[in-house]
């Protein structure tokens, strides 16, 4: 049998379904693995600033409890469910039941949808809430509420810090904060940028905050990316499983590999941010 | 033409595969249920206070170790995976275990720069 076929409308990349004699493994295998290997060595590096960032920050400005814990763990245990759905669809797929393995990989892609919406509101958490440095000395660390353009007046929910050092270590449970009112006139101007001191919990904030967000930014675009081409599998593609079930099968084991590789990072991350 | 064309392939399904495959299901499960108490663990033992914040990070770290075998021995299949996909991920090892040792090296460095400046 030749490997090409002679008629060029009939030409078949070889090796795309059956595996190769010498490897034992089929191209995308091999592939998916190339790329698994590139992306580990990408994270490897962001770890490695973490690291260096946060053994080389001065004495007692590492923030602890930022994050919110129970979030964390919820979004560690919908990843690991959906790499469960995700194993399981495939060995659906390998005892040929069609049917099971588009309910479980509709699990995974509600996990996945659900993942990135716990995600956007841990972030939103983020963007919502201020540090701000008052004329008077004091520091205020809270949650905006609401913002009254024509009063130049803002509504927060939080706490005055009596030490700078409390910011880092926050109380990990605490009463029910009222709301507090601050006057615009009553932040401090920063004296370079003439701008009142007052700034949202972005990736500008602090170290920190930039190596969580570019950490888990990049970890949701795999995500995303993941859900996309499971559910490109899953819906446009099926039609694949009538004309070649081998290669839909294969394409199947490929994705899942991907799939378990966002989970093995997350895995990773979830201490590391959130934990210690 | 001696391939068959794509649109007479067919999957091969037998009794073996079927039950194979079901032993894989179990396993999967199994696999799940550990992972999810692995975690509940990880957030157990960082709330104790073992007396020393290096302890913390290293029961942490080898927590989120087994729970990484997990995924990537039984879901990814690498226990019984070909020997070109070992190849390939001794390669990964040996640039990953540079890079670190690279980070752990620079730190070394600032430090002692750090005492000669005193």
């Amino acid at each position: 049998m030749s490997l090409i076929n002679q008629n060029p409308s009939h030409m078949e990349i070889p090796y795309a379904v059956k595996p190769r004699p010498d490897t034992g493994l089929y191209n995308a295998k091999v592939g998916i693995w190339l790329f698994l290997a590139s992306e580990v060595m990408l994270f490897g590096a962001l770890f490695c600033s973490y690291i260096l960032m946060r053994v080389n920050a001065p004495e007692g400005t590492w923030p602890h409890h930022w994050l919110n814990i129970w979030m964390g763990m919820t979004n560690t245990i919908v990843l690991i469910f959906s790499s469960v759905t995700v194993v399981l669809s495939w060995a659906s797929l390998k005892m040929g039941q069609f049917k099971r393995y588009k309910f479980y990989q509709s699990i995974t892609i509600l996990c996945a949808l659900a993942f990135l919406g716990i995600k956007s509101f841990e972030y939103h958490d983020k963007f919502i809430h201020y540090q701000v440095n008052l004329k008077d000395g004091r520091i205020f660390d809270g949650h905006l509420q609401s913002a009254a353009s024509t009063t130049n007046q803002f509504v927060f929910k939080g706490r005055f810090i009596d030490k700078p050092e409390e910011l880092y270590n926050p109380p990990l449970e605490h009463a029910e904060e009222p709301p507090i009112t601050i006057a615009k006139s009553d932040i401090k101007i920063d004296p370079t940028t003439k701008q009142p001191m007052m700034e949202n919990y972005g990736p500008w904030h602090n170290t920190y905050l930039a190596i969580y967000f570019t950490m888990t930014g990049l970890h949701a675009l795999h995500v995303i990316a993941g859900c996309i081409v499971i559910f490109a599998i899953w819906g446009p593609l099926a039609k694949v499983w009538e004309q070649d079930p081998e290669r839909y099968v294969n394409r199947v084991e490929v994705s899942g590999l991907f799939w378990h590789f966002v989970d093995l990072v997350w895995i990773f991350l979830f201490p590391v941010l959130y934990l210690l | 033409m001696s391939e068959p064309s794509s649109s007479t392939r067919t999957l091969h399904v037998d009794e073996h595969t079927i039950e194979e495959m079901r032993h894989h299901m179990r396993r999967y499960l199994i696999v799940g249920v550990a992972l999810a108490v692995g975690t509940g663990l990880t957030v157990w033992a960082s709330l104790i206070n073992f007396g020393s914040y290096e302890i913390n990070i290293v029961v942490a770290l080898i927590i989120a170790s087994a729970k990484g075998f997990l995924v990537a021995g039984f879901f990814m299949h690498l226990i019984s995976e070909k020997k070109m996909i070992y190849a390939v991920l001794s390669c990964t090892a040996f640039f990953f275990t540079g890079l670190f040792f690279l980070t752990l090296w620079s730190m070394a460095h600032e430090n002692i720069i750090q005492i000669h400046l005193r």
